[in-house]
Formats: structure tokens, C-alpha cells, sequence
């Protein structure tokens, strides 16, 4: 287990936004997060990485309660964001938004060895590494983004929505990154709204609709679930 | 003196006055950069820090015009000046952060602008009663060395003060673009919640602003009293403003902006009090501030910020 949320409330003042949550995510597997728009699926994210706490309840990191811990010692510790709609420093050079992604790290062969490992998955973010990231088009930056988050050298990514805006080539090839990087040993969670493509590389997947776990279990199974066909496969198909 | 030498004459005042406008510009950019937040204490930590750097030169037994330093005991006083005046400002804009304003961080409103300019009166009425209301003769050690250029006389202190200016600022700049810290103070000023996720904490980020900011603040204050062989409780407010103006014409929160802008401040100051009126020089200066701001609202090199989601 790498991460645990338990029975987690969430509130922005009055509103209630996570419900008695709880997630599991296995060490080595690629768990998405389903649901709407304000489902609460931003929320998780803000709460594992620390900018959003919780009200009640315990966020478990490899063992340990770390609500109450600061969001750099988490980033220290081996979790990294990929957020949503890239948010790139958009006035950095590409390397430098890397070099931010490594922010706690000190420089020297690991940060170099990083760097190629980043540059070997995605060329082009090597091509366009002197380039303003503000400049790139929305394929390119969200390459940047998730290079930068590698360069944390993290033991689980977070990733919000890592297909929003993106065409449907870029779409394709992002999932193929997410698998690549997983095989390589990342644990991944990841909130998508593209149920077909996230479904299709997860392992296992959580449904959240507003702030309320509603169902959950292995890929395969939400596959077949008429509930998930009807609300959400179905929904991306007319989207498409 | 024709035309032309009074041009050339009041481009070098000009040129003087923006370089200290400059300083002073910056530490306005660099704290709102980050907090988006307008620090009015900052005019009064810039007349505090002339009166640091009065006491440290009085410190070294120089007072008025009377003694006169050449070579490297100038330069090891002024070094001593500069860094000692600096250190003191920045201390004091270190103070007023913490004390002051990190209580109000998440305060949404006016509560932290209010504050900052409640603590300039603080700092201006705390000056005025122990130091006192009269102007105070700032000494000047450097020795009288003048060039003739055409028509007009360049002064061994203008080129100084250039010197000291451009110095400064570069050192700021290779800071912000190559340091750790200044690279995070930038990414922070970009999009502060994805700092804050790389693992930045956004309170050093704040603290090393408001340090570099209020220092470069103090160094103006000694370019001021060299320049004008005064100071007073009372030169906060008119060169604040003017610098403040300076970073608000460049585009606030861009550091390249806030040293063009204080140029420009300086340039119109002189020019206007030369070819106009001096009396009219404050209705020049927020005149084109105006005129910059209707047809390009974010100011010179400014962007108009996007909406975060």
C-alpha cells in the first residue's frame, strides 16, 4: 500500500466537498479517478498534495498519517503532482520548468541521469528545452509537465486530468507514456474524465460523484458496469 | 547654454534620479510580483535606510563636505556604507514582513496594503520624533571632479552613482534568472499553487523579496543623500511615489520593467523641470503615468495577468 486515504472530509468553508472518503492504492499500480465536473476529483488531488486539508480523517503515505505534513516534505518524500490544465511556469525556458520539478533535489549525476530519462521518453521536450514554455502547444506542454514531474523522481504521481484539451493523437500517445512510466515503477493515480482511455490502462479505478465514492473495483469490472457504460462510456463517445 | 547642452545636461540628471528611482522601483516589483501585494511601508524603509547611511559615514567621522577620500579608503567607506546600510534595510523589510504582514497572509481584501501603509507612518513618525523635523546635511566624501561633455559637466558622483546603480541591478537580475531561490521566486510570481507543489516553500520565496526589495530600498537612500547632500523624515513619500509610479509605467511585478520605468521617471523629471516648470513636475509625471495606462493598461513591459482557474 503507498497510499491510503481514510474516511477523509473535505470542506471549502460551508461546502462539503470530499464525503467520507477512501481510496487504496497499491504499490506499482495505475489507479484512476472518475467522475463529473465538481465531483471532487480536484479536491483529492489538492489533498494528497497538501494544499487543500482535510477536516477529518487520515491521508496514509507509505505507512505514515501525512495530513498534517507540508507540501514540500511530501514532494520531498516521493509524491509529485502533474496538474491539471499543465500549469507550466509559462515564462520559464521548458528546462527550466524541469529544473523546478527538481526543486528539492540537489544537482549531479541523479538529476542528470533524470533529465535523460526525460528526454528518452519524450523527444520532443528535449527539442524545445530553450524554448518559453508559454510558447508550446497544449501536446508539447503537457509532455513538460510530466516530465517535470519525473524529475522529482517520484515513487507515485498524481495527474489531474492529463488528457484535458488535448487532440486525440496527443491523447493516445499521453497513455502510452503513462503505461511506459508505470512500467519503469511509478505507482500512478490519476483523475481523468476520459473514462474509455483511462479505463483502458488502469488497473483498477475509483467512481466519484459529488464527493461520494460510488463504486469501485478492477478495470475490468467498471468496464462492464452498466451504470459506468451508460454515464460515462457512452458520454465520451458522443463527446468524441 | 544651447538647447542641445541642456538636453545633454538634463539626461545626466535624469539619468542619476532614475537609477535611484530604479532601486527603488524594484523592491515595489518583486513583493507584488509575488503576493500582489502594493507595500507602501517601502517608501519610508527608503528613508530609513538614508539615515542608516548617514550614521554609518558620520561612524566613520565624515560630516558635510569638510573631508574629502580618495582611492581605497573612499572606496572601502562607501563599500562599508552600502553594505551596512543595506543589510539594516533589509533587516527592517524582513521585520515588517514577519511582525506584520505574514499574520494577514490569508486575509483576503485590503487588510495587508492598510497595514503596509500604517507601518510607513509608523516608521516616517518615528524618524520625525527622534531625529527630528529639520533636514540633515548628508555628508559627501567624494572628491569634486568634473568633465566637460559639449555644453554640459558630468560629475564624478553621477558616474559613481551610475556605477553603483547598474551594479546593483545586475547583480539582481543574474540573481533572479540563475539562483535556486531566484528561480523559484520567478516560478512562485508566475503560478504560486504549482511552486508551492514542486516543493517551494512559498514563505522563503516571500522573506528573500521583501529582503532584496527593502535592501536595494536602503542603497537608494544613500544614493539619495549623495546626490542631494540632504535627508529628512519627509523624502519617502515624494521618491516612493515617483518610484512607485516607475514600476507601475514598466509593469509592476516585471524586473526588467521597474528599472526601465525608473529610468524614464527620472529622465521626465529633469526634463520637465528644465523645459516646463519644476513646480509642474509631479502633474508631468502622473500625466504620462495616465496616458501610458489607457492604452496599455499593464504598463510598458507588463502583462496582463490571465485568470487562474
Amino acid at each position: 500500500m503507498i497510499l491510503e486515504f481514510k474516511n477523509i472530509d473535505t470542506h471549502y468553508g460551508d461546502l462539503h466537498v470530499l464525503k467520507q472518503v477512501n481510496y487504496t492504492i497499491g504499490d506499482g499500480e495505475i489507479v484512476s479517478l472518475l467522475g463529473g465536473n465538481a465531483s471532487g476529483k480536484s479536491t483529492t488531488m489538492k489533498t494528497i498534495m497538501g494544499v487543500v486539508r482535510p477536516t477529518r480523517g487520515s491521508v496514509v503515505y507509505q505507512g505514515q498519517a501525512i495530513e498534517r505534513m507540508p507540501t514540500a516534505e511530501r514532494v520531498r518524500r516521493g509524491i509529485a503532482p502533474v496538474l491539471e490544465a499543465r500549469r507550466l511556469f509559462p515564462r520559464m525556458t521548458v528546462f527550466e520548468n524541469l529544473e523546478m520539478g527538481a526543486y528539492l533535489r540537489k544537482r549531479g549525476p541523479e538529476f542528470d541521469q533524470d533529465l535523460e530519462r526525460v528526454y528518452a521518453l519524450f523527444p520532443r521536450v528535449k527539442e524545445r528545452r530553450n524554448q518559453i514554455a508559454g510558447t508550446l502547444s497544449g501536446g508539447e506542454q503537457q509532455m513538460v509537465a510530466m516530465g517535470r514531474a519525473l524529475m522529482a523522481r517520484p515513487k507515485l504521481l498524481c495527474m489531474d486530468e492529463p488528457s484535458m484539451g488535448l487532440s486525440p493523437i496527443y491523447v493516445e500517445q499521453v497513455f502510452d507514456i503513462i503505461q511506459e512510466i508505470n512500467k519503469q515503477g511509478t505507482t500512478i493515480f490519476m483523475v481523468e474524465q476520459n473514462a474509455n482511455m483511462a479505463l483502458s490502462i488502469a488497473h483498477r479505478a475509483y467512481v466519484l460523484q459529488t464527493g461520494q465514492v460510488v463504486l469501485s473495483g478492477t478495470a475490468t469490472e467498471l468496464r462492464q458496469n452498466p451504470l459506468i457504460r451508460e454515464a460515462y462510456l457512452g458520454e465520451m463517445q458522443v463527446a468524441v | 547654454m544651447t538647447t542641445f547642452d541642456l538636453l545633454l545636461q538634463q539626461t545626466i540628471n535624469g539619468l542619476s534620479l532614475g537609477a535611484m528611482y530604479a532601486l527603488l522601483a524594484l523592491g515595489f516589483t518583486l513583493v507584488y510580483g509575488i503576493l500582489e501585494l502594493i507595500n507602501f511601508s517601502h517608501f519610508n524603509v527608503f528613508m530609513v535606510g538614508s539615515f542608516v547611511a548617514l550614521f554609518v559615514l558620520q561612524a566613520f567621522g565624515l560630516s558635510g563636505q569638510e573631508v574629502i577620500l580618495t582611492g581605497l579608503p573612499l572606496f572601502g567607506v562607501l563599500l562599508v556604507a552600502f553594505i551596512g546600510t543595506m543589510l539594516f534595510s533589509g533587516a527592517l523589510g524582513l521585520a515588517i514582513e514577519r511582525l506584520c504582514l505574514r499574520p494577514l497572509r490569508n486575509v483576503k481584501g485590503p487588510a495587508a496594503m492598510i497595514t503596509t501603509i500604517g507601518v510607513s507612518y509608523i516608521l516616517f513618525n518615528v524618524i520625525l520624533l527622534t531625529i527630528g523635523a529639520d533636514s540633515k546635511n548628508f555628508p559627501n566624501p567624494l572628491p569634486v571632479i568634473r568633465w566637460k561633455l559639449a555644453g554640459a559637466t558630468l560629475d564624478f558622483r553621477v558616474v559613481l552613482i551610475w556605477a553603483i546603480a547598474l551594479l546593483l541591478m545586475a547583480a539582481l537580475y543574474i540573481f533572479v534568472q540563475r539562483s535556486r531561490i531566484g528561480k523559484a521566486m520567478r516560478a512562485t510570481a508566475q503560478d504560486a499553487e504549482a511552486a508551492r507543489m514542486m516543493g517551494v516553500e512559498v514563505d522563503k520565496v516571500i522573506v528573500m523579496a521583501f529582503f532584496l526589495g527593502s535592501a536595494l530600498a536602503g542603497a537608494g537612500g544613500l544614493i539619495f543623500g549623495l546626490y542631494y547632500n540632504f535627508t529628512s523624515f519627509i523624502i519617502g513619500f515624494t521618491a516612493g511615489l515617483r518610484a512607485f509610479t516607475a514600476a507601475v509605467l514598466g509593469g509592476i511585478g516585471n524586473v526588467p520593467g521597474a528599472m526601465v520605468g525608473g529610468v524614464l521617471i527620472g529622465l521626465i523629471e529633469a526634463m520637465g523641470g528644465q523645459f516646463i516648470a519644476t513646480a509642474w513636475t509631479d502633474v508631468i509625471i502622473f500625466s504620462i503615468l495616465v496616458l501610458v495606462l489607457v492604452f496599455k493598461p499593464a504598463g510598458l513591459f507588463g502583462r496582463i495577468a490571465p485568470s487562474k482557474s
